[in-house]
């Protein structure tokens, strides 16, 4: 078959066919592949909020909502009850300060204002230096820069820089201060939602509830 | 048969895209902070080079002169966009460290270069054998380079340790070390294809 002519109409003919073969192509690929990406990124989450908070038999992200942090803005809280009874909070908390900008961190606290355990679910922090806070922050060795157990009804955490508690990354102190950023904004987060649960008010209307979990989707874009 | 051969060895050595041709710099440089990351990125672009060959040189003739790029590129966009979906639905983790770069596969310079030059003027098998050798050449070369990068920067190759991480210099996981490293490798590669000759 010899080449087609560059006619206006075979050019026309053949962009409008490949794109059209190539349209239902991916059509039929995104359906196949939808529901297994929907499933790993709520593995994720939910392995994350596992990792944070004390062993629960409830669904947290089924019982998530949104709890202002005190500067303005409201952060995901996820609810881990055993039983009927409350063990924990996991926040979904960030900090735009980041070496690289935005940071987001899962963070979860028992009743008692203790760190139970974090998560970094996202950053774009130097590798190798800023990168570190996945690990740095829960070294059980060294109490200076672990934050797992502290108790943050005693005041905020900073780093020992500005006279504080925490021991910062080495050469990576405006990582550090994100982080805690985060953290302490969580903190705020989980004050507010503790208070409420064991006042016994209900904070979700299923109104709200509804919203929190359309928002809870798109955060996870 | 043997044609085809020497097409395949052809994309590995004399025209390697990363130690001969210089092409595709930009995912090669950001995207071999390890051995691992290297390697998943040389094999999702070997499989949008050969699937983008195999079906450009299938439709070489339907395809006028005139619109010949934007036709390419819409099928190159598919498989790259085929690669993502895949790769986000069932290697979540792979997908998040390569981020941005397996998107930008679109635009890498190798895989419209070979259905430029190659593709479109060959018959399918050709081109399918064309696409292994210079994906397989690119992979190779980009795990090589994260590989070394790894090893140099944190003692390990593939997360296998094989010396304590401080002995590592930071240096080269950072995009300086890319350069040099890479560098180096080009260097290595002529001296031997040098001696070969």
């Amino acid at each position: 078959m010899a080449k087609l002519q560059s006619s206006f109409r075979n050019m026309f003919l053949s962009l409008s066919l490949i794109c059209l073969t190539v349209a239902l192509l991916l059509a039929q690929v995104n359906k196949m592949t939808a529901t297994p990406i929907a499933a790993a990124k709520a593995m994720k989450l939910q392995n994350a909020i596992r990792e944070v908070v004390p062993a629960f038999d409830n669904d947290p992200v089924a019982e998530a909502y949104r709890m202002t942090d005190g500067s303005g803005d409201s952060l995901l809280v996820y609810p881990a009850k055993k039983g009927d009874e409350l063990v924990g909070f996991a926040l979904n908390s960030y900090s735009n300060n980041g070496f690289s900008g935005n940071i987001q961190i899962m963070v979860g606290f028992d009743m008692k204002h203790r760190i139970v355990n974090y998560a970094v679910l996202q950053h774009a922090e130097t590798p190798g230096l800023g990168s570190k806070m996945t690990e740095w922050f829960r070294d059980a060795t060294k109490p200076g820069q672990s934050v797992i157990g502290r108790d943050l009804s005693q005041g905020a955490l900073t780093v020992s820089k500005e006279g504080g508690n925490v021991d910062a990354i080495t050469a990576s102190t405006i990582t550090s201060r994100a982080f805690l950023e985060a953290v302490n904004r969580a903190y705020a987060a989980y004050s507010g939602s503790r208070e409420n649960a064991l006042s016994g008010a209900t904070i979700a209307t299923d109104k709200e509830q509804e919203k929190t979990k359309r928002e809870g989707g798109d955060h996870n874009e | 048969m043997n044609k085809q051969v020497k097409i395949l060895i052809n994309g590995i050595i004399r025209e390697n895209p990363i130690f001969v041709l210089l092409l595709g710099m930009c995912p090669t440089l950001a995207t071999t902070s390890s051995a691992i990351n290297g390697m998943s990125m040389g094999l999702a672009t070997m499989f949008v080079l050969i699937c983008s060959n195999a079906v450009i040189s299938l439709l070489k003739n339907v395809i006028p002169d005139m619109v010949r790029i934007p036709a390419f590129i819409v099928v190159i966009a598919t498989f790259v966009t085929i690669v993502e979906m895949m790769m986000n639905a069932y290697v979540p983790a792979l997908a998040d460290s390569l981020g941005i770069f397996i998107p930008l596969i679109v635009v890498n310079c190798i895989v419209l270069g070979r259905a430029e030059a190659f593709a479109s003027k060959n018959s399918v098998l050709s081109s399918i054998f064309d696409g292994v050798g210079i994906g397989l050449g690119f992979t190779l070369a980009l795990t090589l380079l994260g590989a070394s990068r790894e090893l140099l920067g944190t003692g390990k190759i593939f997360s296998q340790t094989l010396y304590p991480e401080q002995f590592g210099s930071l240096l080269f996981v950072l995009a300086p070390g890319a350069f040099i490293v890479l560098g180096y490798l080009i260097a290595l590669f002529n001296r031997i294809q040098h001696k070969q000759a």
